[in-house]
Order: C-alpha cells, then structure tokens, then sequence
C-alpha cells in the first residue's frame, strides 16, 4: 500500500520553477513516442497517411475507412492470435512453475553442485540465443522423432516453440525466483515444520504466498516475453508460413511487392490490444511489485 | 517429556557452533539458556527442534534417541523472536494450521483455537492478519500457536527481546504462569539474565558454545564456578578487583591492595589465603556508604553517578585505578568528585583464579 508523505514546500518559487523544468523536460522527451502512438492510430483507419494527416487516394485530408481491419474477420489471424496466446500462456505457466520450485531449492537446500549450477544459469542467461539456433533445431527434430511427444513439442509445431521459449527464459526466472526466496525469512519456514507441514506444504502453503508479488511480476514480463516473441517462433515453424502475431505482421510486409503500411499498423495495434487492456486495469499491482510487494499480508 | 543432550556439537565447516554440550532438562522443568550473543544458543534450540541436523551427539526425548526424526513428529511448539506468524493467514488460521496439518474435524479445530485465543487475551482478534496487530499481540499469537497442539516440549528464542520493557515484564509473568499451569517442559533461549533468573528453575550458561554451568539461579548468584559466571549472573554486575592478596594476622584473615584492606569471614579466607594475587569479586548489593570511621572503611572518590529510579548507580575510584559500583538511596545526593569512605560486607565475597579463572572457593 503506498503511503504518500507530505513535504512542506519551504522555497515556494524556487521549487515551483524547477518542478516545471523538469516536467517541460519529461514531456519534451516524450514526444516522440507519443507522435508514433498517435500515428498508428491514425495510420490504421485511414486510407494512407501524410506525416500525421489522413489522406484520401486523391490527397484531400479525410479519407477514413475500415478497410485497414478487414483483417479481423479471416480466421486466419484467430488461428494466428490462438497461437500467440498459446506460446505466452505456456510460457507463463512453464517458467513460473519451473523457476519457483528451482528457485526455492537453490534458496533453500544445500545440495552439490548448488554453486556451479548458479553460476551456469547467470552465464546461460547472458548467452545470446541466435547462436543456439542450430542446436536447438536438432533437438527438436529429434523430439518430433517420439511418437506422441513429437506432434506436441517437436519442429513446426507450437509446443515446440512454446518449449524452447520456456528453457531460453528459465535462467532468469530461477534467478529472481531465487532472490525472493532469500528474501523470505527462515523463521517463517520452520516455525511450518515445527507445526507439522511436510517440506512441499510449507514451500505450497506458506512460502509460495509470500512472494506472490514476485510471482506475478515474473509472469507479466514472462507473458510479454511470449507475446511478442519472433525469432524462436520464426525460425522453427518455417512449414507454416503463419506462427504468431509477430511473425504474421513480418509476412505481411514481405508477402505483397507493395507493403500495406496501414494495415500492417492496424494488425500491430492489435497485437497490442491485450497488452493495453491488461496494465490499465492492472498498473496499481504492477507498482506495488516495484514497492517491494506486501507487508505484512495486509 | 525428559531431554536430554548428550555430547552434542554442531559444526559449518570450521566454524564451531555448539561444542560439546551435555545436560538433562527433567519433566516439567523449565531451563533458561543463556549466554551471550552468538555463543550458540539458538543452534542448540534448533537441534533440539529437528532442524538443524546434530554434527555429533545425540538428543534423547524420554530415553529415545531422536536425532532422526523428522521436526513434525517430535511434538514440540516453538516460539520466535521473530514471532515467524504467517502473514497471509488471519490470526485464526495461524494458530489452527498445526491442528489442520494433524487433520483434526473443523469443529474440533474451532473449539482448541478459541480456548487458547481465550487464554492469551487474543480471542476477539481471530479475523484479524498478523500485521494489523502489535507486537505484544503477534507475540500472544505465536505463543498460542505453540501451545495449540498441547506440545509435549516448549522451545522459546529469546521470545520478549523486541517488546518494549513494560510488556517485556508482563509476559514475562505470563509466561511462566502458564508453564507452571499446564507443566509443560520448556527450554528458553535468552540473553537477558535477568529473564533467566526470574523464569528459570535452572540455567544452562553457555559461552563460546560450551556449557559453562548448568545450576539453579540461586546457586550461580551464590556460588558462581567461573569468572564469567560471576561477571554474567547479577544486575549490576560484580565488582571484580584483580591484584587483591589475602593473608592471615592474629587469627584474622584480610584481604587487602594498595585501595583497602578489609576482614573476610575465615570460612572464605581460610581457603585462598596466601595464594599471592588473586581476584576478589564482590557485588555492588555488598557495598554501602560507611556510616562512621572505624577503620575498616574503603575510601574513594565518586566518579559516575547514574540516576536508575529508585536508586543512583555509583561508580567510585579507588587508589590505584581500580573502581567500584554500588547502589545508594538518591537522597544521599552523592556528586562526582566527593570523597567517600564505603564498608564492603565481605561476607558473601568471591575469589578467582586470575590463570584459569576457576572459583577459588568453589571450583
Ligand atoms: N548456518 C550457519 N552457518 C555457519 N555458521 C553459523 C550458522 N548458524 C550459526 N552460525 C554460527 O554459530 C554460532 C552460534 O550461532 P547462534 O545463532 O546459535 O547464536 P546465538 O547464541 O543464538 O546468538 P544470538 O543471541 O545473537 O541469537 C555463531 O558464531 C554463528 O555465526
Ligand atoms: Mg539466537
């Protein structure tokens, strides 16, 4: 819960003055995201655009139409926003689950090989996933060769890239899931066996509570990660043509000699749709996770 | 239920938590340990819990070696300095999870939980969560989580150190009330030796994880075996004044330095008496502005005064730079600066070894 504390103003014009220089300084910087925004907007129900301004095809201002969303009613882009869902959800699932019970057993438990197989995930975390790319691919021909698992998680097919996205992102996870476990104290945790709970309840039932904030915070840049992913997606769903909404934008701009600018705007503010949607009714929980989470379970 | 520690230690490596460790707790009985900061108080706590896994040793509960069963099945409650209550469970909840852990019938858990919050003052605040509470509160709370399950063993880590004073002295009575009622055998961790000497039936004294002395408060105040013993048991502590002889003259024994030279009773005297220099320790209780000059008297200069309420704290220089601390009634107005003359009651005074620090009269 932000507590808000009030500061008496002592200097009233001094303070004033350089309260307006620094938001003339944010709204100056600003601008240009917020022309691209209004742009795209723009851009997407009209017929072309000049700068800022819609125009008709004979270069009067006006020229509004729906033309740019025709794309909405061919299931084709539900097929394609199923997959993206898919790919996001699976990640947030696949991550969240893996790192918070690998995250807890490196906070926790003393095992061997703890050290070096932290200092494994930190390098396997700054390794650049291109490079990856041909291995990865042979592993998932390999897994397409399982009866069964194959048409799940093997090559060209969602599973499979829902899979690799999972593994590329897990050194991450496990290390910010760590460091809310450490954060978490140890009292806490025996006080549980003390009382009786098995080492699972007490992770389930006591400690996977407390960091919560943590949790979720992994998931919505998890989700994000999913969401917009491209290159993974790209590279091993080739046989498809169509994965997800990024790799359907790119298609969209390489297919037809002539780019349809507009309505490639118009299938990315879709995209964004569901991003946008989520933090305006979400921005209050995103901030209390930057303010350290709950305190005290109130 | 009786404990027993038997040799127990712990270890990280080379760093020694617990060392050697020996000592029975009977049933019913409630033992302090106590020790400074860091001596390993707290790991021989969680030894005894089943959660720290002895390096060598063994823990008897009953006669039963218990050194591998599980936390769970030991039947202990516990009580943290840290309270360790569950933030996200109301007060309710957090005192019945040991008896949903034990799968008892709801209506079973409503009535315990409702008796113990009763008992502990706590019952209108069942709705509430851990951090809508004081700490005296939280505090009651995590005592009733303990005892909820009618425990066979109490463990206490230094359960009252972030209480203010006052609710400090209350639970403290509180404490001890309900271990008397219910006989509950129970092991206090504490740094405070005044907790230990006014809860305690015995008092394990631990320093640099070895047992120092495991006795009755009144034995270790009396008859203190060791330097540190003497210097950690009693508030204020003892005045221990090193380079002191004691001879006989005339049949009279003395004990005397270049400060004083003052009668001791021939019981004590007769034991250390021409051992060369030793250390005399005498608790500021002992001491008391002398009402004449007869002789007998000890003169010094008043260095410190600290008012404590109903008495000042004062701290005197004797010849030699060697002080003193004792207790006099405010009225008396004692300055820094004044000279004294005090009488030391010697019938109660102890003497060390300055080598091995042992107690002369009773090592
Ligand atoms: N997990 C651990 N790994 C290494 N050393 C430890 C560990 N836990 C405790 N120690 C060491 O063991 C010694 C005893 O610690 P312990 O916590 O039992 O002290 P304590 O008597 O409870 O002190 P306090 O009054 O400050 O709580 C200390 O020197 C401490 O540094
Ligand atoms: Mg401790």
């Amino acid at each position: 819960m932000a507590v808000w504390v009030e500061t008496e103003q002592v200097d009233g014009i001094g303070q004033r003055l350089r309260n307006a220089v620094a938001y003339i300084l944010l709204a100056v910087s600003i601008i240009p995201i917020l022309v691209g925004y209004a742009w795209l907007l723009i851009a997407t129900f009209s017929y072309r655009t000049e700068g800022l301004l819609p125009k008709d095809p004979q270069g009067n201002i006006g020229g509004w139409t729906l033309a740019n969303w025709q794309f909405v009613t061919d299931p084709l882009i539900w097929r394609v926003t199923f997959n993206s869902l898919v790919i996001a959800l699976g990640m947030v699932v696949g991550v969240g689950f893996a790192s918070s019970l690998a995250g807890y057993a490196l906070s926790r438990m003393n095992f061997a090989g703890r050290k070096g197989f932290l200092s494994m995930t930190l390098v396997l975390h700054a390794f650049p996933s291109v490079t990856l790319l041909i291995s990865i691919f042979f592993v998932l021909q390999a897994i397409s060769a399982l009866p069964g698992v194959g048409k799940v998680f093997g090559y060209n097919t969602v599973g499979g890239v829902a899979l690799v996205m999972v593994s590329l992102d897990l050194p991450l996870g496990i290390w910010l899931m760590k460091g809310f476990f450490d954060n978490i104290s140890w009292d806490m945790e025996r006080a549980a066996l003390i009382d009786g709970a098995s080492r699972f309840r007490v992770w389930w039932e006591i400690i996977m509570p407390q960091i919560r904030p943590g949790l979720a915070a992994l998931a919505i840049f998890t989700f994000l990660t999913g969401w917009s992913a491209y290159l993974i997606p790209a590279t091993f769903t080739i046989g498809t043509k169509v994965s997800n909404l990024p790799v359907y934008i790119n298609y969209l701009m390489g297919e037809t000699s002539l780019t349809n600018w507009n309505q490639v705007a118009a299938v990315g503010l879709f995209q964004m749709i569901p991003i946008l949607v989520f933090f305006f009714f979400t921005q209050e929980k995103l901030l209390n996770i930057y303010s350290g989470g709950t305190k005290g379970g109130v | 239920m009786r404990v027993e520690l038997r040799n127990l230690s712990k270890r990280w490596g080379n760093v020694v938590g617990v060392d050697n460790i020996s000592l029975e707790v009977k049933d019913g009985e409630f033992v302090a340990f106590l020790g400074p900061s860091g001596c390993g108080k707290t790991t021989t706590l969680l030894m005894i819990a089943g959660i720290y896994k002895p390096t060598s040793g063994e823990i008897l509960f009953d006669g039963r070696v218990v050194n591998h069963v599980p936390p769970k099945d030991r039947n202990i409650g516990m009580v943290f300095q840290s309270y360790a209550l569950y933030p996200h469970m109301t007060v309710f909840d957090n005192i019945a999870y040991p008896l949903k852990l034990q799968k008892l019938p709801k209506e079973e858990i409503r009535e315990r939980v409702q008796r113990v919050a009763d008992m502990m003052g706590i019952g209108h605040l069942l709705d509430r969560k851990p951090g809508q509470l004081s700490g005296g509160q939280q505090q009651r709370v995590a005592l009733g989580r303990a005892l909820v399950k009618n425990p066979k063993l109490l463990l206490f880590d230094e359960p009252l150190s972030n209480l203010d004073a006052r609710l400090r002295l209350t639970m403290r009575g509180e404490i001890k009330r309900r271990q008397m009622e219910l006989g509950i055998t129970s092991i206090y961790v504490t740094h405070d030796q005044v907790e230990a000497m006014t809860m305690a039936d015995r008092i394990a004294v631990i320093k640099d994880g070895k047992l120092q002395a495991y006795d009755t408060p009144e034995e270790l105040y009396e008859r203190p075996r060791t330097l540190f013993i003497a210097s950690f048991i009693g508030n204020p502590p003892m005045n221990l004044i090193r380079g002191v002889e004691v001879v006989r003259e005339n049949g009279t024994y003395w004990t005397q330095c270049p400060a004083f030279r003052v009668p001791v009773p021939p019981e004590r005297g007769e034991k250390v008496a021409g051992q060369g220099e030793i250390i005399m320790g005498i608790r500021p209780e002992d001491i008391t502005l002398a009402a004449e000059e007869d002789g007998q008297g000890v003169v010094g200069e008043v260095y410190v005064v600290e008012p404590l309420g109903r008495d000042d704290l004062i701290s005197v220089q004797l010849l030699g730079d060697v002080y003193v601390h004792f207790l006099a009634d405010p009225h008396l107005k004692l300055r820094p600066g004044m000279k004294i003359t005090m009488h030391f009651d010697t019938s109660k005074v102890q003497f060390f070894d300055p080598e091995s620090e042992r107690s002369l009269l009773w090592g």
